[in-house]
């Protein structure tokens, strides 16, 4: 085990994987930085240095800084992924798959499909992905609720460094297109990481990260530590919650969380996307359709609101689900005869 | 075209109003008072400055991420625009848009943008309508070295072609896109404004660190453009960003003595203190008192804007049609 932090993981899992297969390239925005300037190249590695030293380390054929073009940048790494190659994209902010959504929807993810099974596309595109930095209504959006709904997309939204490992390494050996969404209030967050260069997560399988009986809490990325520490604070009242971390929305694990229900009877699922068409909704009617017999409560989905991201401290706040507000969530379906 | 004294002055005090609203944000930035990313517009003012002297509020702009100094060269009220980068009620978008989203409407600045190459598409239909209405207004999109690479872009100069909408793409080109130069990343000629002129425009350059080269290019370009029938123009300015691509960039791109030498040599509002009291146009008496009112004005309007009241949870549902 190593202990690291969710972007070293991200940096980590890359080098190795580029380590092991010549096939790997890296294309993204600044994702060297410095090229063509006096500072020279390797300024930045990556605005969330997520590809620092890469370059350095296996050069720019496969390390390749490109302009600001999101469209050709997913667009490319579809050709690189129908030529043989695995590319590893990255979008800096999740809120820019608007720029380049026409690859990625109907594009990428649909050749498997539409060509008859004869093709493969081995394309990772990795954005930085959530709120809680005041970036305001263009540079905090959550995108799952949009790519988890398209077909032909796998979408990966770890928690944890050791997730972030286990499900990049699978992201990138995989050989269908998969979004890999990085929650950017997590990556300074440090935990332990397996050293085996052959660790994977498969996707579709969530993690238990606390175990109860009395509710079941579903969530992922940033919002998961917020149910984790209801949880925690329930536990010494003698309550006990099922904390779900999906880890991928697509697949998505419908076992473990109707498992859960089954016991528990009660579900709250915490998303950080607005709750129309929101994951929320999809597990809460999932759970509704499939364990109706085991409810004893109306699943409950706790969602901001459906407005864009503000940018004032206070409103930012306000409009995430927070701890308080997820705590009155478990009590009120905990409340429920 | 010579200057009048009163146009002279009024042309430094807003480049120094934006220099100085830049070189304060830079300070209390750094005591975490201020939340979220700012994109600081100090040592291109001339560039806005020199395009905005030219307009009325019926002539519109499309801003960028770094859109400080055209959103105050276009009118944008001093406090409104620190109150909302402070995030404040009172401020010009209620707290809500921040640094990276200050808009005016009734100004004619249609917005700062987050999205690099959202703006140039937007400043076509602004234009396509000031053709409509044929009385001679413009619209104009301002855009970085950076965001010329972006296809929204090409597609918007080639648009604004085929429909001869009123509309200027002015690139300023400060030779960065965040870490990234610019030699690097535009393939043509390492220059923007022949992909303009590819596009089927006509196109000018001018020097962006000097106010005077802006505001003559500029009263050609708009000369130009305002002709009903004539359609779009595009227009390149070399110039220079005094501080990192965001603030707490640690600028690892630039060269040893860069940012001392553009200081010193491509500060615009130096150059232009140095041409006007050479020419013997204004005294240093004239520029010394702007400068005093300019230190003022932006006193004031930080003390307004942290003595502003803040935003309340209830705000978050304000200006929305639905809530659920
Ligand atoms: C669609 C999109 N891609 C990337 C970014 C991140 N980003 C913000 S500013 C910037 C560089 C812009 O460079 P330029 O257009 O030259 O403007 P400058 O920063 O020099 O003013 C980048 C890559 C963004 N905000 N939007
Ligand atoms: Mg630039």
């Amino acid at each position: 085990m190593a202990r690291m932090m969710y972007r070293e993981a991200v940096l980590s899992t890359i080098a190795e994987e580029m380590e092991r297969d010549p096939n790997v390239v890296v294309l993204g925005e600044d994702v060297v930085g410095g090229n063509g300037t006096a500072g020279g190249p390797e300024a930045i590695g990556g605005i969330w240095s997520t590809s620092a030293g890469l370059y350095g380390k296996f050069g720019g054929d496969r390390v390749i800084d490109t302009p600001i073009s999101e469209s050709a940048i997913v667009g490319a790494a579809a050709g690189l992924a129908l030529s043989g190659k695995r590319p590893v994209a990255e979008l800096m902010f999740a809120d820019f798959i608007g720029v380049s959504l026409d690859q990625i929807w109907n594009q990428i993810a649909k050749f498997r499909y539409m060509f008859g099974g004869k093709t493969k596309c081995p394309a990772v595109i990795r954005m930085a992905w959530g709120a809680g930095y005041n970036a305001a209504a263009q540079h905090s959006q959550a995108a799952h609720q949009i790519l988890t709904g398209m077909p032909g997309l796998k979408v990966v939204m770890p928690s944890t460094p050791a997730d972030v490992k286990g499900l990049l390494r699978t992201a990138i050996r995989d050989d269908d297109p998969v979004i890999f969404l990085e929650h950017k209030a997590l990556y300074g967050v440090k935990g332990e990481v397996p050293d085996d260069k052959d660790f994977m997560i498969p996707f579709g399988h969530a993690r238990l990260s606390r175990a109860g009986n009395d509710v079941t809490i579903v969530s992922t990325g940033l919002l998961l530590g917020f149910c984790e520490a209801v949880a925690d604070k329930l536990a010494a009242e003698g309550i006990g919650c099922d904390v779900i971390d999906l880890r991928t929305t697509s697949p998505i694990d419908e076992e473990a969380i109707l498992d859960s229900v089954e016991v528990t009877g009660r579900l709250v699922v915490v998303d950080e996307a607005p709750p129309r068409c929101s994951l929320a909704n999809d597990i809460c009617a999932m759970v509704a359709e499939k364990a109706f017999a085991s409810l004893k409560a109306p699943p409950l989905g706790v969602n901001p609101p459906h407005t864009p991201v503000p940018f004032a401290r206070e409103l930012e706040t306000a409009y995430l689900p927070s701890i308080p507000k997820i705590e009155a969530a478990v009590r009120k379906v905990l409340s429920y005869r | 075209m010579q200057l009048s004294r009163d146009q002279l002055l009024k042309a430094y005090r807003q480049m120094k109003i934006i220099r100085e609203f830049e070189e304060r944000l830079h300070i209390d930035i750094q005591t975490g008072e201020i939340a979220g990313f700012t994109h600081l517009y100090c040592g291109q003012e001339a560039v806005a400055v020199g395009v905005c002297e030219h307009l009325s509020t019926d002539d519109k702009i499309v801003s960028t991420h770094r859109g400080h100094g055209h959103c105050l060269a276009k009118g944008c009220d001093v406090d409104g625009m620190m109150a909302e980068i402070w995030g404040s009620r009172d401020g010009l978008c209620k707290g809500k848009g921040g640094s990276m989203h200050i808009a005016d409407v009734d100004k004619g600045m249609l917005g700062a943008n987050g999205i690099v190459g959202a703006g140039a598409p937007i400043a076509v239909g602004a234009g396509i309508a000031a053709k409509i209405d044929a009385k001679g207004h413009v619209a104009i999109a301002f855009s970085g070295d950076g965001a010329c690479n972006q296809g929204t872009t090409f597609e918007a100069m080639n648009m604004a072609v085929v429909t001869k909408a009123a509309c200027i793409f002015v690139f300023e080109n400060n030779h960065y896109s965040e870490h990234t130069g610019f030699e690097y990343a535009v393939g043509t000629n390492k220059d923007i404004a022949s992909r303009a002129e590819a596009f089927g425009m006509k196109v000018w350059r001018g020097d962006g660190t000097d106010f005077f080269s802006v505001f003559e290019t500029m009263r050609e370009v708009l000369e130009y453009v305002r002709v009903p029938g004539n359609g779009p123009a595009a227009v390149e300015f070399d110039t220079e960003r005094f501080f990192g691509h965001f603030e707490g960039d640690p600028q690892r791109y630039r060269g040893p003595g860069e940012l001392d030498r553009i200081r010193e040599t491509r500060d615009c509002i130096k150059k232009f203190r140095a041409s006007v009291t050479g020419a013997g146009l204004l005294t240093d008496a004239d520029i010394d008192a702007v400068d005093a009112d300019v230190m003022d004005a932006i006193e004031n309007a930080v003390a307004k804007a942290k003595a502003a009241p803040r935003p309340t949870p209830e705000d978050v549902l304000e200006d929305v049609y639905i809530s659920y």
